[in-house]
């Protein structure tokens, strides 16, 4: 394989914006039919190295694109389609209310004879795309109908009906499932068995491990190597991509001294959970894994108030309770971190201060209008407390990293003072860094006596970080583990099972 | 038949909203059930079928248009002005100018929305404001009755005496309206053109990124809409046989709640020219239900404000919800198998 020509090969890429070096001096290389991962923290230049392959940016001069063997003088957006390089967007680009194979086959309906649609083209060209990947979907469903795995796999398809060599796809997996993203990369095997090369970026280090044959790190802007992936470990890539090692250690320890401050008692959600059972201490944090829709979020929505329980009991501090709504649950010291940061924990357009003191309004009034002492106060406290990185409180929230973001979102419900925080997810779009950082955030909440529900489903995550861990099986409690007397590696494989 | 049903759930709601509706009237009046009023129904409505399906093909991209009935009466105006300086005219050139000036306030909107960017809620808003007000202070509110003889002569195309006496026509506003339909149905769903347009109104980003020429969309949507509104202000001048400068005023809410009533999505990315037609001719046969009952007119508003809302909920409520029947033949989230 290593005397093989590479399909794609840049040497020398410079961009910069706005006096920022964007690449310094990187060079790529991709070889026909290999699985090629392309890792690097937010902000490393990755997706600007896929936009000077594909031709949205133009590197500087001195720069060398070769594909296929051949020089490419100017790369552009419609010339990178006709070489067969196809990008695959987190978002999908995919149009819901078309059809299955209209999206599929959208290039051929757009592009028809005498300006009319070949319905049997479009219709053709998807069962081709399709048939190539070994999967069957129904053609005739509206693309809003299907789950996010298949529209991921209609994305795919869409690629290769544009005769595609060379794939990029970025995150794919952000939002599956555990077997959902198994069976996605057993497509990309099929793609890399007839040919094509898939160039992977993700932030989910095990599965590209488990998926690629070499991978290529970059680390503010610059290339720090290519690397065979076989004998690498995801905590020599943490390394590699940050440039700084993180030890593991488990800290889990005993609560049983504590009082206990919330307890549900057979808490059943008709067809989302069943009969859930447990106690959380002070100062304790209760980590909650299991696979996507085991049935988590959920009970952490019944536990906010926002999804009422069908049967079973919430008692806090015990006094039993119920919430007719999240305000309630707020008015009695429960917080809830949302799993989707960007759309539902923070308001992308507003300022870093007003969606600091969102949940909090009430303690900041005067006179029933909003003191703006006293907001200013509790945003510098909490800016300061979690050390968020700011230029100042009134920039957009939209201009702070994902890490630096989810600090905020954090800051936002410890400024109501609860006595339970349910953080869903807290390191979604968060890099490996900066994961760090949140979960030093976390430990030291819990040390000041804060209760923490940590949801993941990565099981690392709430080894490393919970005092106990409760795993979610299709709605039940199938165990309850001490990080202390089990390894990782039971828990992952008692998860995936 | 189930697929056929999931696809068209709203169009399938609405005929059976109309059947039910139907056969209350028909029980209710002996003169609602005779095909001559079913010929009625369909005059009556010609005009805003002609303006919902222009108005469809901007839902369907993304937009909206307030602005579009006031641009059908500028239409009427400046036509029978333009006419009666060529000395008369014909229905060919009648159309052409109506079509052509139609297009062009059109144009405007699609300048505002696409070159300027402002929103087109607002921005039709304000062209709504400017033709009216344009009109209004031109014309000072006066009406043209002295219209070319061909243009207030009736054109029928077939007629017949029923059994009873009354009698069953086919007039030119429904052939019209009937070939707007056809060409608006051709645009939509049998060019490429078409088949853009609701890519940009289902995903702007991603169409972008297939490189669809977004200015031309624009232009498309609200100059479809233009020519359909000229079409349709020509029209209806020629059923009122006068030209009243507020006559279409008010006609937007009526044609957009029609037309969303049929499916088409405010968002964008959907909609029928066949629900278009359902949408307003369920509002049709309401109204000239409740003529024939012998309802005062005051009340119409009210009972057609109820009726939308009843067939809006029923037809936007999921049918495997209403029919659980037809809930297993949607896929279950999850696995990917």
């Amino acid at each position: 394989m290593a005397s093989e020509p590479p399909l794609l090969s840049l040497r020398n890429i410079n961009v910069t914006f706005g006096g920022v070096r964007a690449l310094k001096g990187v060079s790529f290389e991709v070889r026909p039919g290999e699985v090629h991962c392309l890792a690097g923290e937010n902000g490393c230049g990755k997706s600007t190295l896929i936009k000077v392959i594909t031709g949205v940016y133009r590197p500087e001069a001195g720069a060398e694109l070769w594909f296929d063997g051949k020089p490419v003088a100017a790369m552009t957006p419609t010339l990178a389609q006709s070489l067969g390089i196809q990008v695959i967007w987190q978002d999908l680009a995919l149009f819901g209310e078309m059809t299955v194979a209209e999206n599929i086959g959208f290039q051929h309906a757009v592009n028809g004879r005498f300006g009319l649609v070949n319905r049997h083209a479009v219709q053709a060209a998807a069962e081709r795309a399709l048939a190539k990947l070994g999967v069957t979907l129904d053609l005739h469903m509206p693309l809003k109908e299907l789950p996010i795995a298949q529209r991921q796999i209609v994305a795919i398809a869409r690629a290769l009906v544009g005769e595609a060599r060379l794939v990029f796809m970025d995150e794919p997996t952000a939002s599956l499932t555990q077997s959902e993203t198994d069976y996605l990369i057993e497509i990309v095997r099929t793609l890399s068995a007839s040919g094509v090369a898939v160039v992977f970026v993700s932030h989910r280090l095990a599965e590209v491990l488990e998926i690629s044959d070499r991978m290529t790190v970059l680390r503010d802007g610059e290339l720090v190597g290519v690397f065979p992936v076989e004998g690498l470990t995801q905590s020599r890539v943490t390394e590699l991509m940050t440039g700084r090692n993180f030890d593991n250690a488990v800290i889990a320890s005993d609560h049983d001294d504590q009082p206990v401050v919330l307890s549900v008692r057979n808490l059943s959600r008709h067809r989302e959970f069943e009969n859930i059972s447990f106690d959380l201490r002070r100062g304790e944090t209760l980590g909650i894994t299991g696979l996507l829709g085991a049935g988590r979020t959920e009970l952490a929505l019944t536990l906010f108030g926002m999804k009422p329980a069908h049967s079973g009991g919430i008692e806090i501090e015990g006094r039993p309770v119920r919430f007719a709504s999240n305000r309630d649950a707020i008015r009695e010291g429960v917080a809830y971190l949302s799993e989707d940061r960007l759309s539902l924990g923070l308001n992308q357009p507003q300022s870093i201060a007003d969606n600091l003191v969102m949940a909090s309004l009430d303690r900041i009034l005067s006179g029933g209008l909003i003191s703006l002492t006293r907001k200013a106060d509790v945003v510098r406290r909490w800016i300061a407390a979690l050390g968020v990185k700011i230029g100042t409180p009134d920039d957009p929230i939209r201009t702070l990293s994902g890490g630096n973001q989810q600090r905020v979102a954090i800051a936002k419900w410890l400024a109501t003072d609860p006595r339970i925080l349910i953080l869903d997810a807290p390191t979604v779009g968060v890099d490996v860094g900066a994961r760090a950082g949140i979960f030093d955030i976390v430990r030291k909440l819990s040390a000041e006596g804060l209760s923490i529900i940590l949801i993941s489903d990565e099981p690392p995550e709430v080894y490393f970080n919970a005092d106990r861990i409760i795993h979610m099986v299709e709605g039940r409690i199938r165990a309850i583990y001490d990080p202390r007397r089990m390894s990782l590696t039971d828990l992952e494989a008692a998860v995936y099972a | 038949m189930r697929r056929f049903v999931l696809a068209h759930t709203t169009e399938v709601a609405l005929i059976v909203v109309m059947l039910v509706l139907s056969a209350g009237l028909s029980l209710a009046t002996d003169r609602f059930l005779t095909l001559s009023n079913a010929f009625d129904v369909l005059n009556v409505s010609a005009v805003n079928i002609i303006f919902a399906v222009g108005l469809l093909v901007v839902l369907i991209s993304g937009g909206i248009d307030i602005s579009f009935a006031v641009a059908a009466s500028v239409v009427q105006y400046l036509a029978v002005l333009a006419l009666g300086v060529v000395g008369g005219g014909n229905w060919a050139l009648g159309f052409l100018i109506a079509g052509a000036i139609g297009l062009g306030l059109g144009f405007v909107n699609a300048f505002l929305v696409y070159r300027l960017s402002i929103i087109s809620i607002v921005a039709t808003i304000s062209t709504f404001n400017i033709f009216f007000g344009l009109l209004m202070f031109f014309t000072k509110g006066v009406s043209i009755y002295n219209l070319p003889d061909w243009l207030t002569t009736r054109v029928v195309f077939y007629e017949r005496e029923m059994a009873d006496g009354s009698w069953v026509e086919l007039t030119l506003p429904v052939v019209v309206m009937l070939i707007c339909c056809g060409a608006t149905w051709f645009l939509i769903s049998r060019t490429t053109t078409g088949r853009k347009l609701y890519a940009f109104g289902d995903n702007p980003e991603g169409a972008r990124r297939f490189g669809i020429n977004i200015g031309a969309m624009h232009y498309i949507s609200f100059g479809w809409l233009g020519l359909m509104a000229g079409i349709a202000g020509l029209m209806q001048a020629h059923y009122a046989e006068e030209v009243v400068p507020n006559a279409l005023y008010g006609r937007e809410l009526d044609v957009l709640a029609a037309t969303v009533l049929g499916g088409a999505r405010l968002g964008g990315g959907k909609g029928s020219v066949i629900g278009c037609v359902l949408g307003v001719l369920m509002v049709s046969i309401t109204q000239n239900g409740l003529n024939l009952m012998g309802v005062s007119p005051f009340a119409f508003k009210m009972i057609v404000g109820a009726i939308i809302l009843v067939a809006i909920t029923l037809s936007s409520a999921r049918l495997d919800k209403l029919l659980p029947a037809f809930a297993r033949a949607r896929p279950r989230t999850g696995g990917p198998r």
